[in-house]
C-alpha cells in the first residue's frame, strides 16, 4: 500500500497518509527499541543468560536499543506529529504528502540498514554517532532534509498571519538538527581525529538532546494540551521565552559531558554555567502548560492524551532540575559515568520527551484515521504499565548510581561496587520490561483501533467521544 | 502584514546560532590545535594506522589494513642490541598512514618540524612500505618526541623488521583495538581516569597531546566497569586475561562482563571457526558442561582455557591492552 501511494499523483493520496504511516512505523520502533533495552538490561543482571555468540552480545545491542530508540521512536514521532500539527496550525494541507512518504520509507530502510550493520559491529565506535558515515548521509539527505523542507513549506504556504510556537520549534529545531547531524559526523567525514573527534562526538551527542529531542517534544505540549482542553494557551509570549532561551542557552553547553577529558577549561566552564540557564526556559515551558490547565485538570484523570501530556510535563521538573545542576563541577565529579546519568537520560527520553509524545501520536492517528481509539482501557493500561516501569528504571538507576558514585571517590574496589548494584539491575530489568509490554499493549491497541475503530463522524473530535458508546 | 515574523526569526536564529558557534566550535579550535604530540600520542596513532572504526581499508571493521608494532631489542640492520626495547611500527605496502603523517600539521609545533626535517617522514609513501619508529629530539631548547621514518633513516625495511623478530615480539595493537570498538567494550570500560580521586586507583588521566590523530577516541561516557587506560600497569598477566576473556567468572565469581569466549576465532571468521594453538577445534558445549560440573562443586577444578592461536582474535585484543593501555 506504502509502495503503491510511493508512485501516486500527490493530489491523489489520501490528506494524513503520511501521518500515519509515520505513526505506526514509530510505534513499531518503539516496541522493537523497548524490546533491546529489555534485553540488554538482562544480560547486566545476569551476564550468562545467553551467551556463545557476538549478535547477542551487551556491546553489539546497546547501541542498537539507542539509536533505535531515538531515531525510530522519537524522531520519527516527532515527523509523525509535524505532519498533521504543522498544516493544522497554519490553516492549511501539509506541501506533499508524497514527500512525507517517500521521507517516511526511506528513513525505514535507511535506520533498518543502519541499525543491522551496528548489530554486526560495524560501526564507527562514537557515542550516538556510531552509525557508519555512508548511513549518516541518509540521515542527513534521506530523513532530516525532505522532513525539513516539507515543515518548511507548509508553514510558508499557512493561511495564518502568526506562526504558532509550536511551528516556531519544528522549523528551527529540524534546521538547528540538521547542522548538528552534519558538523556532529564531520569527523567520520573529513577524517578529523583525537580531541576535535572527542569534543563533536559529544558537541553532537548534547545538541541533539537540547536542539531536538527535548524542545520538539516541549512544542508538541504546547499543540496538545491547548487543543484537548479547550483553553488557549496561557501565554505565547512566555512560549518565546521558552524557544529563544532555548536557542541561546541551550545550543552551547556541549563540553559539559566532558568535564574531565583534557577540553580547554574556559570551555568547560562556560558550558557549565550556560547548563545551569536551562533553568529559565525550563521553568518557562512547565509554568506555561501547567497554567493552561487551568479548570481543566479533571481530563488529567479522564482524558488518556491529557494524562501522558501532563505527566511528561511534570516529569520535566526533575529532568530540568537535575540537569542544570548535575553538570556543575560540583555535583559533576560524583556522578559523572555512573547509573546516575543513565537514570537521567531515561527521564529525558522515556520520561519527559517520550510521555509527550505519546499522547500526541494518540491523538494524531485517532484524527488522521477518522477513528475512535479501539479500547480506552489498554490506552489507560499502557500509561500505567509505561510509568510504573519507568519509575522503576529511574529509581532504581538513580540508587545504583549514587553508590558508583560513592564507590568511585571512596576508592572502594571495583567488584564491590559491582556486587552492591546487582538488586538494582534485577529492578532495571523488571522495569525496561514493563515498558516494553506496555508498548505491545500500545501496538495491539492502535492496529485494532485502525481496523475496528468506532468511526467519527465529520466536525467531531476523538477526545470528545472519549466515553460515547 | 507588515510585521514578517519569519524575518525577524531567520535574523535571531542566525545570530544567536553565530554567537553559540563561535564560541562552541570557532573558538576552541584553536586550543585542540595547539596540542602538541605526547610519545602517548604519537604511539597510539602509529599502532592504529588511518582510522579504527568502519574505513575505505576496513569496511567490515574486521582490523583490516592496520600496522604491526613491533618490540626491537636489537637493530634489525646491525644487530647491535637496544636497550631499552623500542617499538617499530610496521607498514606494509599499501597500508594507510596514520593520520599525522599525512597531515603533519596535526603532530603540533616542534614535533612537527622535527618529524618532518629530522625524521623524514615526508619521504615516506604508502605503497613502498614503510617501517616508523619514536625518538627523542630538541626543539628550541625542549625536548620532545617525534616520528622518525626509519626505513629512511636508518634502513630498516619492512621484511627485515618482521624477520628479525619473533611472534612474541609483534603486537597487533590496531586490530586489536578495532575488536575493542566493534565489541563495544567502550560500552562499560572507559578510557578517562577522571580528576577526582579517581587517578589514585586507576592512574593518571590523560594529558592534552595524547590524543593527536586518535580516531575514534572512544573516552566511555557509562561506567559500568572499571577504567582500563592503564589497566596493564595494574595485571600484566596474558593468562589472566586469556581466562578473564573465556569466561569472566573464572577468575572473579561476581563479574558482571560478557563471554568472549567466541574471539577465540581468527581475525575476520565467526564463533565456529574457534580454534586453540594447536589448531583444534574447540567445543564449547563440552567446555560449558564441565564448568556447569564446576560450578555445581562436582568437580575441583575449572577445565582449562584453551591456548588462543597466534591469528585469533583474543590475541589482537590482549596485545592493544599490553602495549597500549599501560
Amino acid at each position: 500500500m506504502l509502495l503503491k501511494l510511493l508512485f501516486a499523483k500527490n493530489e491523489d493520496i489520501p490528506v494524513g497518509s503520511a501521518t500515519i504511516f509515520f505513526g505506526y512505523s514509530s510505534i513499531f520502533w518503539f516496541v522493537v527499541g523497548t524490546g533491546l533495552g529489555s534485553f540488554n538490561a538482562a544480560k547486566l543482571a545476569f551476564p550468562d543468560w545467553v551467551t556463545g555468540t557476538e549478535l547477542f552480545a551487551f556491546g553489539h545491542m546497546r547501541q542498537v536499543h539507542v539509536l533505535a530508540v531515538i531515531l525510530g521512536w522519537i524522531s520519527m514521532a516527532f515527523a509523525m506529529t509535524m505532519m498533521y500539527m504543522t498544516p493544522s496550525l497554519g490553516n492549511t494541507k501539509l506541501w506533499s504528502e508524497k514527500l512525507g512518504l517517500w521521507n517516511v520509507f526511506l528513513w525505514n530502510i535507511g535506520l533498518s540498514l543502519g541499525l543491522l550493520l551496528l548489530w554486526m559491529g560495524i560501526t564507527s565506535g562514537r557515542e550516538y554517532s556510531d552509525l557508519i558515515w555512508p548511513i549518516d548521509l541518509v540521515v542527513i539527505f534521506g530523513v532530516l532534509l525532505p522532513l525539513g523542507i516539507n515543515v518548511w513549506m507548509t508553514i510558508a504556504h499557512r493561511k495564518t498571519q502568526g506562526i504558532y510556537i509550536t511551528n516556531w520549534f519544528f522549523g528551527s529545531m529540524i534546521f538547528l538538527t540538521i547542522i548538528t547531524v552534519t558538523i556532529g559526523q564531520s569527523p567520520e567525514l573529513f577524517n578529523l581525529t583525537g580531541l576535535t573527534e572527542a569534543y563533536l562526538t559529544f558537541w553532537h551527542a548534547h545538541n541533539l538532546l537540547g536542539l531536538w529531542i527535548t524542545p520538539v517534544a516541549a512544542a508538541i505540549a504546547y499543540y496538545t494540551i491547548p487543543k484537548i482542553t479547550g483553553n488557549p494557551l496561557y501565554s505565547h509570549r512566555i512560549g518565546h521565552l521558552h524557544f529563544w532561551s532555548i536557542i541561546a542557552f541551550y545550543s552551547t553547553p556541549a563540553s559539559h559531558h566532558l568535564m574531565s577529558a583534557p577540553l580547554p577549561e574556559w570551555l568547560k566552564s562556560f558550558a557549565s554555567v550556560e547548563g545551569v540557564l536551562i533553568l529559565i526556559p525550563a521553568v518557562a515551558f512547565i509554568a506555561n502548560i501547567l497554567l493552561t490547565m487551568k479548570g481543566k485538570w479533571s481530563l488529567f484523570v479522564e482524558n488518556v492524551e491529557i494524562k501522558f501530556s501532563v505527566t511528561g510535563v511534570l516529569l520535566a521538573i526533575p529532568l530540568n532540575m537535575q540537569g542544570g545542576f548535575q553538570q556543575t563541577r560540583a555535583i559533576n565529579w560524583y556522578v559523572h559515568g555512573t547509573g546516575w546519568i543513565v537514570a537521567h537520560a531515561h527521564l529525558a527520553l522515556l520520561g519527559m520527551s517520550t510521555f509527550l509524545e505519546i499522547a500526541a501520536v494518540y491523538f494524531g492517528l485517532q484524527a488522521m484515521l477518522r477513528r475512535k481509539l479501539y479500547s480506552l482501557a489498554l490506552a489507560n493500561l499502557h500509561y500505567w504499565f509505561v510509568i510504573v516501569g519507568f519509575c522503576i528504571y529511574w529509581i532504581s538507576m538513580t540508587i545504583a548510581g549514587l553508590i558508583q558514585g560513592a564507590g568511585k571517590i571512596y576508592e572502594v574496589p571495583y567488584i564491590d561496587v559491582v556486587i552492591a548494584e546487582h538488586p538494582y539491575m534485577i529492578a532495571r530489568w523488571i522495569g525496561g520490561t514493563m515498558v516494553f509490554t506496555g508498548n505491545t499493549i500500545w501496538l495491539y491497541n492502535m492496529w485494532m483501533t485502525a481496523r475496528e475503530g468506532t468511526i467519527i463522524p465529520d466536525g467531531r473530535y476523538a477526545h470528545e467521544m472519549a466515553y460515547e458508546r | 502584514m507588515g510585521f514578517r515574523q519569519h524575518k525577524f526569526g531567520s535574523a535571531g536564529i542566525g545570530l544567536m546560532m553565530g554567537f553559540s558557534m563561535s564560541i562552541t566550535l570557532f573558538f576552541p579550535s584553536f586550543d585542540f590545535r595547539s596540542g602538541v604530540s605526547t610519545w602517548v600520542g604519537l604511539d597510539k596513532q602509529l599502532s592504529a594506522g588511518r582510522l579504527i572504526g568502519f574505513s575505505y581499508e576496513d569496511p567490515l571493521v574486521r582490523g583490516d589494513g592496520k600496522p604491526v608494532t613491533v618490540i626491537l631489542d636489537k637493530d634489525p640492520s646491525t644487530g647491535a642490541a637496544i636497550d631499552p626495547p623500542i617499538r617499530a611500527y610496521v607498514y606494509k605496502p599499501g597500508t594507510p598512514f596514520s593520520p599525522g603523517i599525512n597531515h603533519t600539521d596535526q603532530l603540533g609545533l616542534g614535533v612537527e618540524e622535527l618529524s618532518v626535517n629530522v625524521g623524514k617522514i615526508n619521504d615516506a609513501k604508502p605503497g613502498d612500505g614503510i617501517v616508523f619508529t619514536i625518538v627523542k629530539g630538541e626543539f628550541n631548547g625542549e625536548e620532545l618526541d617525534y616520528v622518525e621514518n626509519a626505513t629512511a633513516v636508518r634502513g630498516w625495511t619492512v621484511d627485515k623488521v618482521l624477520s628479525s623478530v619473533g611472534d612474541d615480539a609483534k603486537r597487533f595493537v590496531g586490530a586489536g583495538k578495532t575488536i575493542y570498538i566493534t565489541e563495544g567494550c567502550w560500552w562499560c570500560h572507559t578510557l578517562l581516569p577522571e580528576e577526582t580521586q579517581d587517578w589514585q586507583y586507576f592512574g593518571t588521566p590523560p594529558y592534552l597531546g595524547d590524543f593527536n590523530g586518535e580516531m575514534p577516541t572512544a573516552f566511555g561516557s557509562d561506567r559500568k566497569a572499571p577504567d582500563i587506560l592503564h589497566v596493564a600497569s595494574r595485571n600484566s598477566s596474558r593468562e589472566w586475561m586469556y581466562m578473564h576473556f573465556f569466561n569472566p567468572r573464572l577468575v572473579q565469581p561476581n563479574s558482571i562482563m560478557p563471554r568472549f569466549d567466541y574471539l577465540w576465532a581468527p581475525i575476520g571468521k565467526g564463533p565456529s571457526d574457534a580454534r586453540d594453538a594447536s589448531g583444534a577445534s574447540i567445543d564449547f558445549p563440552k567446555w560449558r558442561a564441565e564448568y556447569m560440573t564446576y560450578l555445581k562443586g562436582d568437580s575441583i577444578y575449572p577445565p582449562d582455557v584453551p591456548e588462543p592461536a597466534a591469528d585469533s582474535q583474543v590475541r589482537a585484543l590482549v596485545d592493544w591492552i599490553m602495549t597500549s593501555l599501560r
